[in-house]
């Protein structure tokens, strides 16, 4: 299993089991802010990149857990140090670079109690995967999160004109696209061979 | 959402009902979507998330309550983090030792209960601000609201999508399977599904109800 | 709320750091008490279940023995201990004589990794039984891999004899549509799940061809436990 290629494990991640459409994971974020195309893209910028960051740190927590020999701490160590490190991340931003850290708004800290951080960083231990494997799942999943953004985002921007029951709108609506979205995703299966 | 002096209010059975219906936190809040979703392909998968989330709310409600006064404001979330993840250890390690299959079919999504938006919420809005009991209660109500939610979830998907409920086979052989049920796509028409009754009864009511001057439970 | 801001009180750094470290520590000691109490039995889970597995796919052993692959040469007994990647699990019947062995393999399936157990039998020279430990195929077509009679009646008895020089395998597994099987090493495809079963086909090709020529290199590893 470790022995994939590195374009299959980002293809893997973007396309076949995208991290949204098919894990499930960032629902929330998800649902929540592909209102607007501009916001879509600033959201999946900022998780592509918090995802690249925990999964280099979790790489390294998994390999010192490893050598002490603690499994079972595996978990309450990745989420204390993903937590910590996007507030570090988010001071460092905001002293280096004020106007990125205007860009990503708001963005940062909520990112924190997105699922598909963790989710991330339990998948890759899971898979064995090294450290350059590890670095495509982070890309490959970040961009797989902010493709599917994207798309939800333009499509309930169409809608908004759309006339529409009133007992549709809203997340019902939002959902029914969803699964229409993670439908077609399912097309790309296979690509992985 | 002052504390209250010794003559604390008996845990009262609203804190109790308020999760199963009225504050449903999938139905309503829409709220820990990505288990609710991700696990409820077929009934005995959502019943065994839904009990283990109970567990998990029950528990860091009552430590993170009989806590409150102790813990600076400051670190506030990330004790609840640290209390949270315990108990979701916890239960990741007790679900293995009761079921491995069970166990496999859930996966890694034991894990992610950590990162429930449901379990955080309840533990800033409700268990920081109340005695043990009530949120006990809280989280009682909202654990089974939650359940039950998956559980409809769930038993939806089992039914159109593989013809059988909790493994039972429902219909006689000549049922075609709703194949599209059981895969991703199928979770968000099913929620969808749910969300849509839900919103025509409440718009419903809420018609029914706008002569009378008091807002009905 | 009187409209000047009140100088904020700095915060104290002693409480936090108490009640940070306190609840770690709890939860760390909570933590570990559940693990080491609840290990035993999921390790005894585990091994019923691999049990189970291997007796699934060798329907003659009545038990079975874990072996670990040392300089890829070698096979050396497990009994217990911790393993490693390379396993074999040897099976024996009720006399103690070897009757075959059970090699897991996985590849990559149509959704995600496919992961299987399978049975090689010393007598019949095939692989005669597996089982399907782990996949995320497409629930009612690609998971017919677990559950379709017709297909799994091809691993009822695969050829996989060896050359007589015992360094390869005659004729390698290979997927065939479905209907066009003619040789005992072929694999009839399902129709709609012809990717979950090439898959198959493949990851069996792959270990038989890699694990079966080393074990009859060494067969007398195996034989200890008579």
């Amino acid at each position: 299993m470790t022995d994939d290629p590195l374009w299959s494990v980002f293809v893997n991640a973007c396309l076949i089991n995208n991290f949204v459409l098919a894990y499930f994971l960032g629902i929330c974020p998800f649902l929540g802010v592909s209102g607007k195309l501009a916001t879509a893209g600033r959201m999946g910028g900022a998780v592509t990149f918090v995802m690249l960051v925990s999964s280099i740190c979790a790489y390294g927590i998994n390999h010192a857990l490893i050598a002490l020999d603690a499994p079972y701490l595996r978990l309450i160590s990745f989420i204390a140090v993903i937590a910590s490190t996007v507030q570090l991340v988010e001071m460092f931003i905001k002293k280096v670079s004020p106007a990125l850290f205007r860009a990503l708004g708001i963005f940062l800290p909520l990112i924190t109690t997105n699922c598909a951080i963790l989710g991330l960083a339990l998948f890759q231990t899971n898979k064995g995967y090294d450290f350059a494997q590890c670095i495509a799942y982070a890309l490959g999943a970040g961009a797989g999160f902010s493709l599917a953004l994207v798309l939800m985002a333009g499509l309930r921007e169409k809608l908004e004109l759309a006339r529409i029951p009133d007992v549709v709108r809203g997340t019902a609506l939002s959902l029914l696209l969803a699964g229409i979205l993670s439908i077609s995703f399912m097309g790309f299966a296979g690509l992985g061979g | 959402m002052v504390d209250s002096f010794p003559h604390e209010e008996t845990p009262s059975t609203d804190e109790f009902i308020k999760g199963l219906w009225r504050e449903n936190p999938v139905f309503v809040q829409v709220l820990g979507m990505c288990p609710a979703l991700a696990v409820s392909n077929t009934a005995r998968n959502a019943l065994a998330m839904g009990l283990a989330t109970l567990f998990v709310l029950l528990m860091s409600n009552v430590v993170i309550s009989s806590l409150r006064r102790f813990v600076p404001k400051e670190v506030r979330i990330a004790t609840y983090i640290l209390v949270i993840a315990t108990f979701v250890t916890i239960v990741d390690y007790v679900l293995q030792a009761i079921s491995l299959d069970l166990h496999k079919a859930l996966g890694a999504f034991i894990s992610l209960i950590v990162v429930n938006c449901l379990i955080l919420g309840r533990a800033e809005a409700f268990a920081s601000k109340n005695t043990a009991g009530k949120s006990a209660m809280d989280a009682l109500g909202m654990g089974l609201g939650f359940t039950a939610a998956l559980l409809s979830l769930g038993a939806v998907r089992e039914i159109l999508g593989s013809g059988a409920l909790f493994g039972l086979p429902l219909f006689h052989d000549g049922f075609q399977p709703w194949v599209v049920m059981i895969l991703p796509s199928g979770g968000f028409f099913a929620l969808a599904g749910w969300l849509l009754l839900f919103n025509a009864l409440q718009e419903r009511r809420a018609r029914l109800a706008s002569p009378a001057a008091e807002p009905m439970r | 709320m009187n409209g000047i801001p009140a100088p904020a009180p700095a915060p104290r750094v002693w409480p936090m750091y108490r009640s940070l470290v306190g609840v770690g520590l709890l939860c760390g000691l909570l933590i570990v008490s559940v693990f080491e109490l609840t290990r035993p039995v999921i390790q005894r889970n585990q091994a019923e279940a691999l049990e189970r597995a291997i007796l699934q796919v060798l329907p003659e052993a009545v038990s079975s023995r874990t072996f670990r692959l040392v300089d890829q040469a070698r096979f050396e007994a497990l009994d217990g201990k911790p393993g490693g990647a390379p396993l074999a699990h040897a099976g024996y019947d009720a006399d103690r004589r070897l009757v075959g062995l059970a090699l897991e393999a996985q590849g990559m399936g149509y959704q995600d990794v496919i992961r299987l157990i399978y049975g090689y039998s010393f007598s019949e020279q095939a692989v005669i039984g597996i089982r399907v430990l782990e996949s995320r195929e497409t629930p009612g077509l690609g998971d017919r891999i677990e559950t379709d009679p017709g297909f799994l009646e091809n691993f009822e008895r695969l050829d996989v004899s060896l050359a007589d020089d015992l360094t390869r395998i005659l004729h390698p597994v290979e997927a065939v549509k479905h209907g066009a099987k003619e040789h005992p090493w072929q694999v009839d495809g399902i129709t709609g799940a012809t990717i979950s079963s090439v898959a198959i086909a493949d990851i069996l090709r792959r270990s038989t061809e890699e694990w079966i020529p080393r074990i009859h290199r060494s067969l007398d590893d195996f034989r200890v436990a008579e």
